[in-house]
């Protein structure tokens, strides 16, 4: 898209003052706590917890299981889910709103339109991820107490959980993958939640729709905003895995 | 332990409070309309949901996409109201047995906007064909959503009467963006394009850089929109009763006066003109 | 290694979890004809032996002779390639892995404390209160202070007398110990061996793998030599490093025998 390439280095010698803008922006609305964008922020931190919650629970154990199982066609598996990891949104969203519409199989369970959708879209989009990224982290666990496990007599389901509380650092690190992920995703909550406002506009969509209203400031602040959210998220989770280091239990 | 299990109870809390909301917002009476990127971005929702709600209390989630896709998602049964521009395909949505009955509701029209420069030497044109026919001899940028929305077919209409085959010039002079029309207002400010757009939309638009409007004021580019109820009887889910009210509303004479009310800028942007009198 | 991961993955069935402690059944250990090859290369080799259910028996050989290799062989850790290993009646199974411990050249323990790595091995045989009974094992070892630190932060002394007492906490009846003094200082390897004596004066049966002269003229009850791959004897200690029977262990005792090429490939 050579075009749209042109457009982004055009905006940015031309709109210079935006910039400036944006930030003075993202200060005001931070400070002022605006109610709106307080909701919004909101949203975007309970979908995507929420998400992550279930692609954890899921992503975990799946990801540990292939991580240290031997079976049939698990490189075949592996090679899956790593490519499942570049899955574009949009389809994903597209996939979900095809489920959820009123003319599919799920549409009986009215979460078109709802948060709930875009819990499961996001959630759809960083399940793969985290399974992918948590099998390698096991994984490599894995063989290192292979040889021990096996002359202790470890019954699977027992090793699998050892795995995963003993790769826990390395497995938080995957969740935050996660959470980056579908935090910044767009794609996927815009065709299953609407941007509805007050409803199901998170930060992301309202970065569109401000930016498709041509306030290209305060879309910028909002992106502001994220960037800060993101940053607060990561320093809380790296503060917590340190307290636990220094507990004795790293 | 206790870590995971705080970030355990937390993610906990995190559901049941979804749950909650979920649960809060069932019952409060609300109806999904499906309409278009013009009506949502000028504000007109903001200025006539809130009348609507006070009077019958029913809260209206406005999913804002392109025309063609708000008409496919409406197909879909996913939505209670549609309310687009694109009368061919509202009149064939009704038809197929989708919507109920197709209401005219109001028009706004469509400007040409261009640079300032104005390399095709349109600007101060009545007639937007041959507007157009000037911006594929000069080989101008040309900036044209592309995403099958009511401004899209509109635009087409006009290359259609002024005899150019854009088709051919994709890629060139002309650039389809596939986007919505603020997007698509964005990349022509950017490359110095024209392009089509809804009055409401630019009037709203506040990244207008070198941009000014060029042709205006030809009955070609009249913008009609029209409001559908759904059919409850295809999609049994459909909130009939609560999107015919808000159907009722919108054409009653209380609604039509609001949407005359609604300006932007001191400037009336969207004309009401239906026909069914009454509420 | 990744070979071996793959050829040896975890057992599938859920194994149940007696308790050993009471069940210290004593069997001798008998190989027939056994051998092992791995990408072509013999790495033992017609090892027909019998191995008494008590006392401490020390593998002694150059590096490469194979001795790691039968250790992995008489737990089940590897299949051999050629004949049969014997625990009693039966081959290397769960069952008889439930009655031994092994412990590896490099200790591998878990990411978490002390404290927690013993207690890991007697909930998993079902001992209950079991992380009161890890730090009172860990207190009589002389590692309590070491109990809440975690585990990969302590020495390599102190993480090898970790991987023993952890091993000895299931009660197991056999004690197969690697090469766990490989990289020690003199005073962590006093301490080790004190740990290993005690087991085996409570009746553990211990095979240690060693290519140390010295300590196995510290412990041995009994020795087998290995190099090349081959027994070259099997001799009471005391009998051993008065007057060993082959010529390959008079030149190792003299300092003579140099390790095998083996070497480079392990």
């Amino acid at each position: 898209m050579p075009t749209a390439n042109a457009t982004v280095a055009f905006f940015l010698i031309d709109t210079m003052q935006d910039f400036t803008l944006a930030f003075v922006l993202a200060g005001q609305l931070l400070i002022g706590l605006d109610p709106t964008l307080m909701g919004i922020v909101g949203l975007s931190l309970a979908v995507t917890g929420s998400a992550l919650l279930v692609a954890c629970l899921i992503g975990f154990p799946v990801g540990a299981l292939i991580g240290f199982r031997q079976f049939r066609g698990r490189s075949f598996v592996i090679v899956c889910l790593n490519a499942l990891m570049g899955l574009p949104p949009v389809v994903v969203g597209l996939l979900v709103y095809m489920m959820l519409s009123n003319a599919g199989p799920l549409g009986f369970l009215q979460l078109l339109y709802t948060p709930s959708a875009m819990i499961v879209a996001q959630a759809v989009l960083i399940t793969p991820i985290v399974a992918a990224l948590s099998r390698q982290v096991v994984e490599t666990l894995a063989r290192e107490y292979a040889d021990t496990f096996r002359t202790l007599v470890v019954p699977w389901p027992t090793a699998l959980l050892a795995l995963l509380r003993d790769g826990r650092s390395g497995l938080a690190t995957v969740a935050l993958a996660g959470f980056g992920r579908a935090i910044a995703e767009v794609g996927a909550v815009i065709i299953v939640g609407g941007n509805i406002a007050h409803v199901t506009r998170v930060m992301t969509t309202s970065i569109a729709l401000e930016t498709s209203k041509g306030d290209l400031a305060l879309a910028l602040a909002l992106g502001f905003v994220l960037l800060l959210i993101a940053l607060a998220v990561n320093a809380t989770v790296a503060a917590l895995s340190l307290a636990t280091r220094e507990a004795g239990h790293g | 332990m206790l870590n995971r299990r705080s970030i355990l109870g937390a993610a906990g809390a995190v559901l049941l409070t979804i749950g909650a909301l979920a649960g809060a917002l069932a019952e409060e009476k609300s109806i999904i309309v499906q309409s278009t990127t013009s009506t949502a971005n000028s504000g007109l929702f903001d200025h006539l949901l809130p009348l609507f709600q006070q009077k019958t209390g029913i809260r209206v989630d406005v999913v804002a996409v392109g025309t063609g896709q708000a008409i496919k998602n409406a197909a879909n049964g996913d939505g209670d109201v549609l309310f687009v521009h694109a009368k061919a395909d509202e009149e064939k949505f009704v038809a197929e047995g989708n919507g109920v009955e197709r209401f005219d509701v109001m028009y706004n029209d469509f400007v040409v906007v261009g640079p300032k420069a104005d390399p095709a030497g349109i600007a101060g044109s009545r007639d937007a064909a041959a507007a157009l026919a000037k911006v594929a001899a000069a080989g101008a940028p040309f900036v044209s959503r592309g995403d099958d929305s009511g401004t899209h077919k509109a635009e087409l209409k006009l290359w259609k009467a002024a005899g150019v085959d854009v088709k051919a010039a994709s890629g060139g002079w002309y650039r389809e963006t596939g986007s919505g029309m603020g997007q698509t207002l964005n990349i022509a400010a950017g490359m110095s394009g024209y392009a089509l757009t809804d009055r409401a939309t630019w009037a709203a638009f506040q990244n207008k850089g070198e941009l000014t409007i060029v042709v205006e004021g030809d009955t070609k580019l009249l913008n009609q929109y029209g409001i559908i109820l759904v059919n409850p009887v295809k999609f049994p889910r459909v909130k009939a009763e609560a999107g015919k009210a808000f159907v009722d509303w919108v054409i009653s004479d209380e609604g039509q006066k609001a949407i005359a009310d609604f300006k932007v800028s001191g400037e009336q942007v969207f004309f009401p003109n239906a026909k069914k009198a009454g509420g | 290694m990744a070979s071996i991961v793959s050829t040896v993955p975890f057992p599938g069935r859920f194994a149940s979890a007696p308790q050993v402690r009471t069940s210290r059944c004593q069997r001798s250990l008998q190989t027939v004809d056994l051998g092992f090859e791995a990408g072509g290369k013999t790495i033992l080799d017609k090892v027909s032996m019998t191995l008494s259910p008590s006392g401490l028996t020390v593998l002694l050989g150059p590096n490469g002779a194979g001795k790691s290799v039968f250790l992995r062989l008489a737990n089940g850790l590897l299949l051999p390639t050629r004949g049969t290993v014997r625990w009693g009646d039966d081959r290397p199974t769960d069952a008889t892995r439930l009655t031994q411990s092994f412990v590896f050249q490099r200790p591998v323990l878990l990411r978490r404390s002390a404290l927690d790595n013993v207690a890991f091995v007697l909930k998993l045989r079902g001992v209950a209160e079991a992380r009161g009974k890890a730090r009172s094992l860990l207190d009589a070892a002389g590692l309590g202070a070491l109990a809440d630190r975690p585990a990969r932060v302590l020495s390599g002394g102190e993480q090898q007398r970790l991987a023993i007492v952890r091993a000895l906490a299931t009660g197991p009846g056999v004690l197969l110990l690697d090469e766990p003094t490989a990289s020690l200082d003199p005073a962590s390897v006093a301490a080790v061996e004190a740990l290993i004596r005690s087991a085996e004066s409570q009746g553990v049966k211990v095979i240690l793998v060693t290519h140390d002269v010295a300590q196995a003229r510290r412990l041995a009850h009994d020795v087998v030599f290995l190099s090349g791959g081959v027994v070259r004897e099997h001799t009471a200690a005391a009998d051993f490093f008065l007057s060993p029977h082959s010529a390959e262990a008079r030149a190792y005792l003299d300092g003579r025998l140099i390790p095998q090429e083996e070497t480079n490939s392990c």
